[in-house]
């Protein structure tokens, strides 16, 4: 198949990539589900989105999640730098509220592929940066059968075609299913 | 010589010990007071030899003081300063002996038995004791006894020393207020006419018993050694610090490093001859203008590995103004916690100290309390069943029970219009339009009567999961008691 996301996922280790739309979250979270070893997730003291652990316990191992709770933007990168590079953790998960310019999106991405570790910022619609390895859209789909089906398009890729997919998240075997596409 | 059975105490008492420290640092060529705050006024607290001799005494009111004598200097008294100056002066007398212990706030007792023939004997010994505390600007009192009684006597009263066994005669003129006797005692038995130690030990002990409880003679006897009292020296807890003095000032962060190094080497020497782990450790750096720059550093987990604190260093060292240069290095561990040693296994170990370097790294720049881990609590309340922890002073573990499907993202509760117990349909949540698909529900959770929280005080609140036709799936809840509805989460 060749829109198969398995292609695409894992997402390439050691870089950072982004994603917006109201799943985004739910994106990053599945795909850290995938790396074994500590989850940082970095965000911002004021936002009023709080992560509530009773909803993700069924996607990662809480015992592995660490939230990182900084003042402003340039501390979360700060953050999100310090951890990359250290390559400690297999994958950093960002919540940005501003568009990175290009020497912090470099900066980002130099670090990441300094420590071999996979960054995940979580961006506002169409606030993206020109540094990003990948850039997706996800969003919920209403399925009357299931709950879990959401819509991922791939919007930017540095390096392959872009691409959309309908998953659903498989609670038994906790992990991503891809709805087979309807012949055209 | 020493024969094993009498033991000889040595009492120290400072009687301008407060004044002393202060006029130690300055010299005041004047009547000077040192003044505290007690009983509603400013009362004299302590004060020099000079001040003494126009007639100024202790717990005299400050305003007194000054209308006696009205070029008297004076400062306001420091207690906890007085203290730790104590604290070191008995740290300086386990020179003479080990056994060093307080006798109330201005004085020491050293039990110096077996210990004076080091200093080629009682009276080099005390000698020593005069001349070093008189070039250090502190008048003492020294009383030389075989108990502790005794020696405190003569040590306030006159100064002296008692040969051993020849307690009785030594302190018999003296005054019964010699006993650590207290004022009213003291007064009583002037009144009755018994003012030297000899007149009390010659008076029947039944009567005094009688009259002045058994307090009294257990003094009398235990400054006559018919009973026993103990010297307990005072244990000091290990100090954890080190510090470098330089000849000359240096300002390069690779110098101030370096120097970091030495000290850390020195410090984590200690720390794990005694299986303790620095958790807070503080540099304090002193410039040659005499300013000095402190950087705190607090680990995420004990440490005694100087290879492993020393980059943590970096980048507090990298922000200090050195000035003109620093001169003196500092290095404290503040916090210490025990840490024993372990076996070192090949899996799991290196990977966690990684990530405990690296929550200290980042703790360093944002905080060690701002890195989290959620913990299960017990609760039904959305917001309270989870419990955000410092990852650095808390464990990960407990057991998560999810028995309904709880959103991803918590949100404080968002109006939105709608009535009657089902949910509305369409409604509007942040200016988007939405019609349900499916709605889940209602799943009733009541608040916590034992708990007040002013966002629970609608009462019993029926959630309901609801997938929109656009796709969002949203966690709206009702409240019966005073009807309205809110969105308060989001599902993925």
């Amino acid at each position: 198949m060749k829109n198969n996301p398995l292609n695409i996922f894992p997402l390439k280790a050691g870089r950072v990539h982004e994603v917006c739309g109201p799943s985004a979250a739910w994106f990053t979270l599945t795909r850290a589900a995938q790396s074994r070893g500590p989850v940082f997730w970095v965000a911002e003291q004021w936002n009023s989105q709080k992560l509530n652990p009773l909803g993700i316990v069924n996607i990662v191992s809480l015992e592995n999640m660490l939230s990182v709770v900084t003042k402003d933007q340039s501390e979360t990168l700060a953050a999100a730098e310090d951890t990359l590079r250290s390559g400690t953790v297999p994958c950093v998960i960002m919540v940005l509220s501003a568009p990175l310019d290009l020497t912090a999106g470099r900066r980002l991405q130099i670090a990441a592929r300094a420590g071999g570790t996979t960054g995940l910022a979580i961006i506002p619609v169409g606030a993206g940066s020109t540094a990003a390895e990948t850039r997706w859209h996800c969003s919920p789909l209403f399925d009357p059968k299931d709950s879990t089906l959401q819509r991922w398009e791939l919007i930017k890729n540095k390096s392959g075609t872009l691409g959309v997919w309908n998953v659903r998240w498989s609670e038994s075997s906790h992990r991503i299913n891809v709805v087979s596409e309807t012949g055209e | 010589m020493f024969d094993g059975l009498n033991r000889r105490i040595v009492s120290m008492w400072f009687p301008r010990l407060a004044s002393d420290r202060i006029l130690r640092a300055r010299v005041i060529d004047a009547p000077f007071a040192l003044t505290f705050h007690e009983k509603n006024a400013n009362r004299i607290y302590c004060l020099n030899a000079r001040a003494e001799r126009l007639g100024l005494h202790r717990g005299m009111p400050y305003a007194d003081a000054r209308a006696f004598c009205p070029d008297l200097i004076s400062h306001v008294a420091d207690i906890p300063a007085e203290q730790r100056f104590h604290h070191v002066l008995m740290r300086w007398a386990t020179r003479y002996c080990p056994w060093v212990g307080y006798e109330g706030p201005d004085g020491l007792v050293l039990d110096i038995t077996g210990a004076a023939h080091l200093y080629g004997g009682e009276a080099q010994m005390l000698a020593d004791m005069r001349g070093r505390l008189a070039r250090a600007g502190l008048s003492v009192k020294l009383g030389l006894a075989d108990t502790r009684g005794a020696a405190w006597a003569l040590a306030r009263y006159g100064e002296g020393v008692a040969p051993p066994g020849g307690m009785e005669a030594a302190i018999a003129d003296l005054p019964v207020a010699a006993l650590r006797i207290d004022m009213q005692t003291d007064q009583a038995l002037q009144r009755l006419g018994l003012r030297t130690i000899a007149d009390l030990s010659n008076t029947a002990r039944a009567p005094l018993t009688r009259r002045f409880g058994p307090s009294l003679l257990m003094r009398l006897d235990q400054a006559l050694g018919h009973q026993p009292e103990q010297v307990s020296p005072s244990k000091s807890p290990t100090h954890y610090g080190v510090r470098l003095t330089l000849p000359d000032p240096i300002g390069l962060v690779d110098d101030v490093m370096a120097g970091t190094a030495r000290l850390l080497d020195r410090l984590c020497h200690t720390l794990q001859s005694q299986q303790m782990g620095a958790q807070i450790l503080h540099m304090a750096l002193r410039r040659v203008d005499q300013e000095t720059q402190t950087v705190e550093l607090r680990l995420a987990r004990p440490l005694h590995d100087p290879d492993r604190i020393l980059p943590l260093f970096e980048k507090g060292i990298a922000a200090v103004d050195a000035g003109y240069g620093i001169d003196q290095m500092r290095l404290e561990a503040v916090q210490v916690m025990a840490l024993p040693d372990q076996q070192l296994s090949s899996v799991q170990h290196g990977f966690q100290t990684q990530l405990d370097d690296l929550i200290t790294r980042l703790g360093t720049r944002i905080g060690l309390d701002n890195i989290q881990r959620f913990l299960p609590a017990d609760s039904h309340i959305p917001e309270r069943s989870f419990i955000i922890a410092p990852a650095a002073y808390s464990q990960a573990g407990g057991v998560w029970n999810v028995v309904r499907p709880r959103p991803v993202f918590l949100f404080l509760p968002e109006p939105i219009a709608g009535r009657g117990s089902n949910p509305p349909n369409p409604f509007r949540w942040r200016r988007m339009r939405f019609s349900i698909g499916r709605a889940t529900g209602p799943e009733r959770i009541a608040p916590e009567w034992w708990m007040s929280d002013e966002s629970w005080r609608s009462g019993v609140r029926d959630y309901w999961k609801v997938d929109t036709q656009e796709g969002r799936r949203l966690w709206l809840f009702y409240t019966p008691q005073s009807p309205g509805w809110f969105v308060h989460g989001e599902f993925a």
